[in-house]
């Protein structure tokens, strides 16, 4: 016994490990027994741990006792049939837990959670399912949780889940991966890791500390790629680059108060040296390869925030150009947005605002606040009060939590202020504000 | 100083198994580190065992009375600790603080008969 708690993301890991590891042994048509074995277990363990202390090795007691909590659940679902091969498979495994029978598979598929990653991010479940499945299997999150954090009904959510999980279970392709499937697949899981640390960083959940969970869930994840060879391509380095480097600025993102603070105005001696250093470490073993993904653009662009002193001394030339280059790749309005926005630092208002309204296909940002936010920021800056607060209101009518709603209730009340007051343009700079709006979909 | 029983009691239809990883994480900690407390305020005499939720009631001449983890009651037991305590009033407060009480839980707190 040890007296020791267990680290913070320990039930997490297990929760994955062992679902993913059960699911190979019974098979993926018994998705569904091996995770209620798993939560049985797990919280089994809360019970006895408490009472007796954390055992010296808690991961080989959890995966015992999750085994044989399989084997009777799969005896109680089988009393009605004779035979059960999953019952002497699972007995045969006594004493080699580990030891997986799939020397075919590309050695990075041969890891349990990798495989279970992969599967997830099958082409035929939509990307929302897909990032909530791993979510789901591989960080123990349960239906109400990934309902807050992605707003959405905990009846929707579960349907999303049940209908994702029914298409895993229900499809053998589905988890028994190819060779030949893994460089495709390995670029949906890419994707699924970007958008569930996105949903971290920009997203809707009001709660800071779920976001937050959804943001260390994405880098242990990409972690787990990392190390293992053959997902570790120079696009999984920049994609752990971006999160790393993304993630040394959180300190400094909320205030006291738990409102957003945008980038320009970040203490940004709050930000996470480490973090940095090892995001420009990932950077560059990332340039390794000839293929420069979106992730590298992304990260440099981060970089480029990370490595300068302040806004103003910011590089938003070099900026710009990497978004012209991400532009080229992923063509989408949002970071065309980002874009003008980079402009603006770098030669203008005017300017910005000029690239901002030359977006092509503006309607598809309608439902986005960060759009009519970026136009009222520059009209603000222009001298033009009157103008930016009726942007802003439409921002704030767009509003999807708290935090964006109070950021832009300040922003509509600096307008009045300026109104009031009828102060000139240059004094109403307000510490050239630059919008940090939601990353690139 | 007396002694008292720690009953931990769940009742039977409440959703009281931990439904994700953050959960139970959160009632480990919160368990440990109550049961620290006891133990440093000196109120702990034996930590106890946590109980399974089957067994079952054997009455007169061995026959089964029930089957299950209660006889009369709606409530699962899910443990028991022994603590002592200056009087019911002092277990009764120290019990105020355990985590089973945050998940829908009670905590019956019964004098040991000393004599």
């Amino acid at each position: 016994m040890t007296a020791s708690l267990p680290d913070e993301d320990f039930f997490r890991r297990e929760s994955g490990r062992l679902v993913s590891t059960l699911t190979r042994m019974l098979g993926v048509h018994h998705l569904a027994l091996a995770e209620d074995a798993v939560q049985e277990t797990l919280a089994a363990a809360v019970e006895v741990w408490a009472f007796r202390g954390v055992p010296e090795n808690p991961s080989a007691w959890l995966t015992t006792a999750a085994r044989n909590r399989a084997v009777s659940l799969l005896r109680r679902e089988r009393t009605a049939r004779r035979f059960a091969p999953e019952i002497v498979r699972l007995a045969d495994a006594e004493g080699a837990p580990t030891e997986s029978p799939v020397a075919h598979l590309p050695p990075a598929l041969r890891d349990d959670e990798l495989r279970m990653m992969f599967s997830c991010c099958h082409p035929d479940i939509p990307e929302d399912a897909q990032v909530a499945l791993v979510l789901s299997l591989l960080s123990g999150f349960s239906a109400h949780e990934l309902a807050e954090a992605f707003l959405v009904s905990r009846a929707a959510m579960e349907k999303r889940l049940s209908r994702a999980k029914k298409m895993l279970s229900g499809t053998r392709g589905l988890f028994e991966l190819g060779a030949r499937d893994f460089e495709t697949r390995l670029v949906a899981v890419h994707r699924a890791l970007y958008l569930l640390f996105n949903e971290g960083y920009h997203g809707a959940s009001p709660d800071a500390a779920v976001r937050l969970d959804l943001c260390r869930e994405a880098m242990r994840l990409v972690a787990l790629l990392l190390a293992h060879p053959p997902a570790a391509t120079p696009a999984t380095h920049a994609l752990a680059a971006l999160m790393a480097l993304d993630a040394a600025r959180l300190p400094a993102r909320v205030d006291e108060a738990g409102d957003l603070t945008e980038l320009s105005r970040q203490d940004r001696s709050r930000w996470d040296g480490r973090l940095i250093a090892r995001g420009l470490e990932l950077l560059e073993s990332s340039a390794r390869g000839e293929v420069v993904s979106e992730y590298h653009l992304e990260a440099a662009i981060a970089a480029t925030h990370a490595l300068a002193p302040s806004a103003e001394k910011t590089s938003w030339g070099e900026i710009v150009e990497l978004y012209d280059a991400l532009l080229r790749l992923r063509p989408s309005p949002v970071v065309a947005l980002n874009r003008a926005v980079a402009i603006a630092e770098q030669l203008g208002p005017e300017r910005g605002l000029e690239a901002l309204r030359s977006i092509p296909g503006t309607e598809r940002l309608s439902a986005y606040p960060f759009y009519p936010a970026a136009l009222g920021e520059l009209e603000l800056r222009c001298g033009r009060p009157a103008d930016a607060r009726r942007h802003f209101r439409a921002a704030h009518r767009l509003a999807r939590n708290p935090a964006e709603r109070t950021f832009l209730e300040r922003r509509i009340a600096e307008c009045e202020r300026q109104l009031s007051s009828g102060s000139s343009p240059d004094a109403t700079r307000p510490s050239s504000s630059k919008l940090s709006p939601r990353r690139t979909r | 100083m007396s002694e008292f029983l720690y009953l931990y009691r769940l009742p039977a239809d409440s959703p009281n198994m931990p439904d994700s990883a953050r959960n139970m994480q959160e009632r480990l900690q919160k368990w440990t580190a109550w049961f620290k407390e006891l133990e440093a305020r000196g109120h702990l005499r034996t930590m106890g065992h946590p109980l399974e939720s089957g067994g079952t009631v054997v009455g007169e001449g061995g026959r089964t009375v029930h089957d299950g983890p209660y006889a009369e009651s709606k409530d699962i037991v899910l443990g028991y600790s022994v603590v002592q305590a200056r009087d019911l009033a002092e277990a009764r407060a120290a019990a105020g603080g355990c985590p089973i009480l945050g998940y829908g839980g009670m905590v019956e707190v019964r004098p040991i008969r000393q004599m």
